[in-house]
């Protein structure tokens, strides 16, 4: 038996689910709760009573989180950061943080060093790293008694030496010092990849103080199984892992939906639409990912550039307002409010739930209250509902030829006909759990992304280095080596660089050490 | 002559993007940087070209490099003044304004930072009308004028001034030295005199900028139709809609040569579009014709914001419309064809002007009502 308990900790709702190999044994929709654990402990009481599961048959729990998120969004439990750049003399005219929303740069306050050190893009010393500098940084840093420190350097995507020199004095001198270095979590482009260790190292706090609660919840009920944290790409890093490198976890919610419901329906290339309360969410997955964004992502205002599904959202959802004269879905929804306010649950609002009961595609609620409704008020609001979902899936669409379209989420009673473009459409069992499912069946990846010369190493020889890498950090991250593939490479010769530069990512998935596979 | 503040810097880097056509560099950094320069050092004065005297000196200034190593080794902001000073002491005489070299991309803001940290008013024009990835893709070249003596200088503090017999040559020379300090370095260059300046450069293309970056964010706010006002604001056609697919890469001679195809859909639908680029966009053809080529711009913008897309931004998936505008009339000269025509860049493809091959098809075109909730 292989048990794994998969759960989701969303903004509204705590979904858990138990798996056995690779069937859902037992499911739960749960509040989240302000402090989340309480909300996790449910979930997983209700789970082990239901299912009659002892606790020392469960092999792994796997948890999506979007708390780091918040953090940053709502601007709480950050951690005062000092940023230290390395790359003078270049890089003097935009410092840290220059670009940062007012209200989160004065949380973190605006603690930025700038040092001597950094490469150019064919891995010459722009200067030498200054020891001496870096130490009177890591003076002042103590002084100020801050721990949380992100350390970025001019080309670190292609020589990460100096990162982990300036690294090595801080921690030495900096008492209780947790550093992130830039080269861990992004890719070329400066400005994003810095920021991006500046948000790294001011959750670490919050993310070790909220693991920990995690351990404790699960460890409470007797649960002695490794804990997993899913992270932006679908895959999942230990717990250890995740403590280090938070923001990793930012868009894990709709990855694991999207995962959940390939694993549901079985297919790999498949369009998903996630049907919520409000908005809806379409993404592509190819080879059983979700094809990922590549221009800069905000955070909380932040520019980054981090890896994140590509996601299409739009307002539609289980309970937007349906308006006539003129025909309007949305985007404004009752939310949650639904069981309230919506016509069917004895409510004064016309929502897209009512409009698809009175057109016989659900059956929610009280149909009586909604026999009223003119019809052609019902067929034009469900065509354009299936105007809106048709588009949504077009434009996430990689090519003409029809695809498989899966739907999931509460809300997907909404979508009454086939969409445009679909081969069939797939509704899986156990719909409404798909992001806890995610989570359960998730593999460990480990992903690399450098920039290498191709005219003094071959492209055989670095895309070797980097594919070895991505595996290294894969198993660093708690895969079995034996497991290890290499899902993705990319290459991208890189304009006007002469030596042939070029940009070489790689990535790596495998199954959990020690477990099989689902 | 009118002031420019730090928030007209937004529309005036949205404007450049759109005439970057898909090159020119990251407008977001060169902007930033010029934000920082007006915020330290107060507004900058846009000049008219008809103010200046016939014998003001106007030194043009930019960024070269690659554009990767653009957002990455982001400049030091003392090399900007570091090569105009050098220029200016070896010409020996007072200069009186800077200016553009390339209004597309982020040399539109670049000179910014240099007439802020020096408090000299910047010209209101450039010299392509538009991106090129050479130096001597500027229109004074074609009336004889010389690139040089031009100044050169890194965030190390090197300099260094150069002096060529041609045009052709400063551009390599200048690219040498560019890639030994790490593949971004400020430029000085093309020296002239402000009759000069009237005579062989592209006029009001700041004035331009603002406007058309202005557009978009307006006809974002009343949920007009963005990419028709950007029609409108640059007399352009509207020669594709469809969705991005294939994108492919390669480097050839050292240049990033690729191609774009984009499937059209509406009035477009059934054929495919395909995008020649070199960093910029510098051919569009379907299987049949030849809908546009440079020197007239094809920018791409996405079809529901109006926003610009690079061609690194480019990507599958995206729903785009496909503008061309007329390039400024000098480049469609012989000699203009010489160094920037399609055949310059590789292209066996004779040059149409834009308008004759759009001509009295060209029309605001009715854009579908748009769904509230899409």
């Amino acid at each position: 038996m292989s048990l794994r308990i998969g759960i989701d900790v969303g903004g509204t709702n705590t979904d858990a689910v138990l798996m056995d190999g690779l069937t859902v044994v037992s499911k739960i929709k749960t509040p989240t709760t302000p402090d989340v654990t309480t909300g996790i402990t449910t979930a997983l009481q209700h789970i082990l009573q239901s299912s009659g599961t002892e606790t020392s048959e469960i092999s792994g729990v796997m948890i999506g989180t979007t708390h780091f998120t918040n953090a940053v969004v709502e601007r709480k439990r950050l951690e005062p950061t000092a940023a230290v750049r390395l790359g003078l003399p270049a890089t003097l005219a935009l410092p840290p943080m220059v670009d940062w929303p007012e209200d989160l740069a004065h949380v973190l306050g605006r603690h930025t060093y700038l040092c001597h050190g950094g490469h150019e893009f064919d891995g010459r010393e722009i200067s030498p790293l200054d020891p001496d500098e870096i130490r009177a940084v890591a003076q002042e840093i103590s002084d100020k008694k801050i721990t949380a420190i992100a350390v970025s350097s001019v080309f670190s995507p292609v020589n990460t030496s100096m990162e982990q020199e300036a690294a090595a004095i801080l921690q030495e001198q900096v008492p209780g010092a947790q550093i992130t270095l830039s080269s861990d979590i992004g890719r070329v482009g400066l400005l994003e990849r810095e920021n991006a260790a500046i948000l790294n190292a001011c959750l670490r706090p919050l993310a070790r103080e909220t693991i920990s609660a995690f351990r404790q919840s699960i460890g409470n009920l007797g649960i002695t199984a490794p804990l997993y944290i899913t992270q932006n790409d679908g895959t999942l890093m230990s717990a250890d892992y995740a403590e280090q490198y938070p923001v990793l976890t930012f868009a894990s919610g709709p990855t694991n939906s999207m995962r959940g419901a390939a694993f549901l329906s079985g297919l790999k290339d498949a369009m998903v639409i996630d049907v919520g309360g409000t908005t809806s969410d379409v993404g592509a997955l190819t080879h059983g990912f979700p094809r990922e964004a590549s221009v800069a992502v905000e955070i909380g205002g932040v520019r980054t550039n981090f890896r994140m599904p590509d996601v299409y959202s739009f307002g539609l959802g289980g309970g937007s307002l349906v308006r006539e004269d003129p025909l309007a879905i949305g985007p404004q929804s009752v939310g949650y409010r639904i069981t309230e306010e919506a016509l069917v649950f004895g409510g004064e609002t016309l929502t897209t739930t009512d409009v698809a009961v009175a057109a016989g595609a659900a059956d929610v609620g009280d149909a009586e209250r909604v026999r009223e409704i003119d019809p052609s008020l019902i067929t034009s609001a469900m065509a354009r509902i299936q105007e809106m979902t048709d588009s949504a899936v077009d434009r996430m669409k990689t090519s003409a030829e029809p695809i498989p379209v899966i739907i999931v989420g509460g809300g997907s009673i909404l979508i009454a006909s086939p969409v445009a473009g679909a081969s069939e459409m797939v509704k899986p069992d156990h719909f409404e759990a798909a992001n806890a499912v995610g989570a359960a069946i998730a593999q460990i990846s480990g992903e690399v992304d450098r920039v290498y010369a191709l005219a003094s190493i071959s492209r055989d020889d670095a895309v070797a280095d980097a594919k070895a890498e991505a595996t290294a950090k894969a198993v660093a991250a708690g895969a079995d080596a034996e497991t290890v593939q290499i899902v993705d490479v990319e290459d991208v010769p890189l304009a006007y660089l002469p030596g042939n530069a070029t940009r070489i990512r790689a990535k790596a998935v495998g199954d959990l050490a020690l477990l099989p596979s689902p | 002559m009118r002031q420019i503040s730090v928030d007209a810097l937004d529309d005036i880097a949205r404007g450049a993007a759109v005439l970057g056509t898909g090159g020119g560099g990251d407008p977001y950094i060169g902007k930033l940087m010029a934000q920082g320069a007006l915020r330290r050092c107060g507004d900058v004065n846009l000049l008219d070209p008809m103010e200046l005297a016939d014998d003001d000196i106007v030194v043009p200034s930019a960024m070269m490099g690659a554009p990767t190593v653009m957002v990455e080794k982001i400049p030091r902001g003392e090399e900007i003044i570091t090569a105009f000073k050098a220029l200016q002491t070896y010409l020996g005489k007072p200069v009186r304004a800077t200016m553009s070299c390339e209004a597309g991309g982020l040399n539109s803001t670049t000179p910014f930072t240099v007439a802020a940290e020096l408090g000299i008013p910047l010209v209101d024009g450039d010299m392509m009308g538009r991106a090129f990835p050479e130096l001597q893709m500027c229109t004074p070249t074609l009336y004889g004028l010389t690139a040089t003596p031009m100044a050169i200088a890194d965030e190390k503090g090197n300099s260094a001034v150069i002096n060529t017999v041609n045009n052709r040559w400063t551009e390599t020379l200048a690219r040498t030295l560019t890639i030994d300090m790490g593949c971004s370095a400020m430029i000085a260059i093309y020296p002239m005199t402000g009759k000069q300046v009237r005579e062989t450069c592209v006029l009001n293309t700041i004035s331009l900028l603002e406007r058309i970056g202005k557009t978009i964010r307006e006809s974002r706010e009343r949920h007009a139709d963005p990419v028709e006002a950007v029609r409108q604001a640059t007399n352009g056609y509207l020669i594709w809609r469809g969705k991005v697919g294939d994108v492919q890469r390669r480097t050839e001679t050292g240049f990033a040569r690729g191609e774009a195809v984009i499937a059209g859909v509406d009035e477009f639908d059934g054929q495919s579009l395909r995008i020649a680029f070199q960093n910029e966009f510098l051919v569009a053809q379907t299987d049949n014709d030849v809908l546009a080529t440079t020197p007239d711009l094809i920018t791409i913008l996405d079809d529901e914001t109006g926003e610009p897309i690079t061609t690194e931004g480019l990507r599958y998936g995206f729903r785009v419309s496909v503008l061309s505008m007329a390039g400024d009339p000098r480049w469609r000269t012989p000699a203009g064809l010489a160094v920037v025509g399609p055949g310059y860049f590789g292209y066996d493809i004779p040059y149409v002007p834009i308008e004759e091959r759009f001509g009295a098809t060209n029309q605001s075109r009715e854009r579908l009502p748009q769904h509230e909730g899409m």
